[in-house]
């Protein structure tokens, strides 16, 4: 049996760009729910960006991951650019690591889609102990940790699109 | 040397160079809002695309709220209701007195020909959301530059001082809690009249500092404003002591506070109008110019004799 995803002998259909923004207003939608009173919920936009990121490196970039950092800031009242800078790193993290991860089965491409996940907070982390604030606790890293167990699910739901047949045929709809 | 051959497809420019345009651009952006604090106009204009989502996102917990208010039976209803008819005629008799206690203290202040104190009023707004970053205490509300809110405005509740508006949107506007890192309110212990300033700590306490191992200060103390910022109105509840720690190898004593308005929780508050600058008597005025200027000409004339020494 076959389990890693690449070597699968599944072929998936092309990526429909207006899914890739949709999942990324979802995520920033889900992002601004009142969940911050909850640990270890994860920063779903970074996810999002490292997913498609690590799909799809030609169409979800640097330049999207900026684009949406700085939303973010704009929204969580922190300084312009602390998002942005993170998702930018994790966008290029995830692009340039695209091949080698997509080779694994998905139990070990969350593990090694963990470092990035840790390194956009440890880089908001950095900026803000650097503008003065101090630390929040190490439960600021448990949303990782939750977003790397979510990976599987997330690759799940959202390729789901990707496999549907070409020809639509009534007897299988999916 | 390496002859690489022309790509066959377009990709644009190379990762790295991308990267590093990137991060110097956030780099520039995080100093730039850091040190300068020149981004606000950009900050609005992009909040105008960030601030409808957002109110979308809050609308299933308000909607839950709401649910959950439909849902409160009756008899509960009824016994709020007794309890605050009962409260409100508790404290008529003190308020009815204050009143005339207010107009009473204008009239002599008028006698005395002391200036006014400013009446507390302002307008009421709603909370909206809190901000999702873990490491700033801050709230947004929902009355804006349409409503004429300007930043440094102190919000209040039923209790007491909550925060101060640092920024302002079109339609909201941001509030920094008292128990921020960054904010710091003018206080006076009221039962000895000692007046400190007391500094947020992030965690939902705050701090007295600053104020000598054997300060008069006691558990149980209440800190009101005391207004000498010339921000908050004097006399509004900020904090009651909670833990003294005198350490005899420390010179300061360590002072926590817990905030006595509902800081945390999400409800109504009130913007108080800004208070007016404090003007100067002309005379005043006048001699500080004058003593301004004979400084200095003192100085000049100082800098002329360390010349001539040298």
């Amino acid at each position: 049996m076959q389990t890693s995803s690449y070597s699968s002998s599944r072929i998936l259909l092309p990526v429909r760009p207006w899914f890739i923004g949709f999942s990324l207003l979802a995520a920033l939608l889900l992002n601004f729910l009142p969940t911050t009173v909850w640990h270890g919920v994860p920063d779903w936009v970074a996810l999002l960006i490292v997913f498609w990121s690590v799909r799809e490196p030609r169409r979800v970039g640097m330049g999207l991951a900026f684009i949406f950092g700085v939303a973010m800031d704009v929204a969580d009242a922190s300084l312009l650019g602390q998002h942005a800078l993170a998702y930018v790193l994790a966008a290029y993290g995830g692009s340039s690591l695209s091949r080698r991860i997509l080779w694994f089965p998905l139990g070990l491409q969350a593990l090694q889609v963990l470092p990035l996940l840790l390194l956009v907070q440890l880089v908001q982390f950095s900026v803000r102990l650097l503008a003065g604030a101090d630390s929040p606790g190490i439960s600021y890293f448990l949303g990782p940790i939750f977003g790397t167990l979510l990976w599987p699910l997330l690759t799940f739901f959202l390729l789901l699109p990707q496999h549907q047949p070409v020809d639509r045929d009534a007897n299988r709809p999916l | 040397m390496d002859h690489q051959p022309p790509p066959f497809f377009k990709r644009g420019p190379a990762p790295l160079a991308l990267l590093s345009f990137y991060v110097a651009l956030s780099v520039a952006l995080l100093v730039v809002d850091a040190r300068l604090q020149t981004l606000e106009v950009l900050r609005q204009a992009l909040s105008m695309f960030t601030h409808p989502v957002q109110h979308l996102a809050q609308l299933p917990a308000q909607f839950l709220e709401n649910a959950g208010n439909y849902f409160v039976s009756v008899s509960r209803l009824q016994a709020e209701n007794t309890q605050l008819k009962r409260a409100r005629l508790d404290n008529v008799a003190t308020l009815l007195r204050t009143q005339h206690l207010e107009v009473e203290n204008q009239r002599l202040r008028n006698l005395l020909g002391v200036k006014e104190r400013q009446q507390a009023s302002g307008q009421l707004a709603q909370i909206l959301y809190s901000a999702r970053d873990p490491y700033s205490r801050r709230i947004v509300i929902d009355k804006g530059q349409q409503d004429k809110v300007v930043s440094g405005q102190p919000v209040i509740d039923d209790a007491g001082i909550v925060g101060q508006v640092t920024r302002v949107f079109p339609f909201v506007a941001e509030v920094t809690l008292i128990t921020d890192k960054e904010q710091a309110v003018p206080v006076q212990i009221v039962r000895t009249g000692l007046r400190s300033v007391v500094f947020g700590l992030g965690n939902g306490q705050l701090e007295l500092r600053f104020l000598p191992a054997n300060a008069d200060v006691k558990d149980g103390d209440v800190l009101v404003t005391s207004g000498l910022d010339g921000i908050f109105l004097p006399g509004f509840p900020v904090a009651r002591v909670v833990h003294i720690e005198r350490d005899t190898s420390y010179s300061f004593a360590r002072i926590f506070c817990m905030p006595l308005a509902g800081v945390e929780n999400f409800s109504e508050v009130m913007i108080l109008d800004p208070r007016p600058a404090v003007v100067l008597p002309e005379q005043l005025v006048r001699e500080a110019a004058g003593r301004e200027a004979r400084s200095q000409v003192r100085s000049g004339q100082a800098k002329k004799k360390r010349l001539r020494k040298d």
